[in-house]
């Protein structure tokens, strides 16, 4: 199978998860102090590193049949969470993910809470705050990095992909000094939540004993399948929530 | 120990499944049922899987498009 759709999905997987954990880290730099702030993001990378370290590996030596079957089955749980929340946004049921207002809200949290110093930590709040935006944004990274990975027995290349993402982000966070609020996060959600629930079905079903039609050549179809179908929702739902026409009604008299 | 159990398995069930644990047993059930018409009915039922997930999207949409109506 090709290595883009691997490099592609987790690439922007990561950019998403990555912008909102620049959020955070820049509202804990900026607001309280950039030394514990960095402790903090750099032992949160530590305890990742570690994850796909081990957890990598160890996948690899789980027979193709049973791995695909387990992570399919993820893969398809996991994208449709993301395809769910994506389509909720884009028909205006649930607000759009506003990284200005979480770095506003970040920022008065963070002038408001007391410091403390812990150990080599100057500042245990920064540390705190540092360490949990990153490792919990950057699980998910890991869970996708991993299971794509290890599904196409290329836990190398998605490490690096995720890695430049992160590169990426952290560029363009040093370049702006600010939450990027202008990436357009949702349609990168959209289309991250159309990979993984395509290749959750892909791996999922081959996991089951099912031979696809065309075989690799199925996700051809799958992969644009499953984005019409989303989109097709979006369509839906913004229809059922527009508001509908007013009729105006002439008196006979 | 138990609570520090309950939390652990609370993160897992919040960051696989989510908000809707319909979906994650729409998957769970057509992933069961693909596997039994492979392997006991003989029928290669590819279509089976992505049926069930589009039709899961769908119905859980639904629910929460009720819910969150202006």
């Amino acid at each position: 199978m090709n290595a883009l759709p691997l490099v592609l999905t987790v690439f922007v997987a990561c950019a998403v998860e990555a912008v909102e954990a620049l959020t955070i880290v820049l509202a804990a730099g900026l607001t309280r102090e950039w030394r514990s702030t960095f402790q903090g993001m750099a032992a949160a990378l530590i305890v990742l590193a570690a994850v796909v370290a081990v957890a990598g590996p160890a996948l690899t030596h789980v027979p193709l049949g049973p791995l695909r079957l387990i992570v399919g089955a993820l893969l398809a749980v996991f994208g449709l969470q993301w395809l769910r929340k994506a389509i909720l946004r884009a028909s205006g049921y649930q607000a759009l993910h506003d990284e200005q207002g979480i770095y506003v809200r970040q920022v008065a949290a963070a002038r408001a809470a007391a410091g403390g110093r812990r150990g080599w930590v100057h500042d245990w709040y920064a540390f705190t705050l540092s360490f949990k935006g990153v490792l919990l944004e950057g699980l998910e990274v890991v869970f996708i990095a991993i299971t794509f990975g290890a599904s196409q027995q290329n836990v190398g290349l998605a490490a690096l992909s995720a890695a430049a993402a992160v590169l990426v982000v952290a560029a363009a966070g040093v370049a702006v000094h600010a939450p990027l609020a202008r990436v357009p996060e949702n349609a990168m959600k959209f289309a991250v939540g159309t990979m993984l629930t395509s290749f959750g079905i892909f791996w999922g079903a081959e996991g089951t004993g099912v031979a696809w039609p065309g075989n690799d050549a199925a996700l051809l179809a799958i992969v644009p399948l499953t984005a019409l179908v989303a989109l097709g929702y979006t369509a839906l739902l913004r229809r059922a929530r527009a508001p509908a026409p007013q009729t105006v009604r002439e008196s006979a008299g | 120990m138990s609570g520090w159990l309950r939390a652990f398995g609370a993160f897992w069930y919040d960051f696989i499944v989510g908000d809707d644990w319909r979906g994650a047993a729409a998957v769970a059930l057509a992933l069961a049922a693909t596997a039994v018409l492979v392997h006991a009915a003989g029928v290669n039922a590819w279509w089976l899987l992505p049926a069930c997930v589009f039709a899961a999207l769908g119905w859980s949409l639904r629910r929460a498009a009720a819910r969150g109506r202006p």
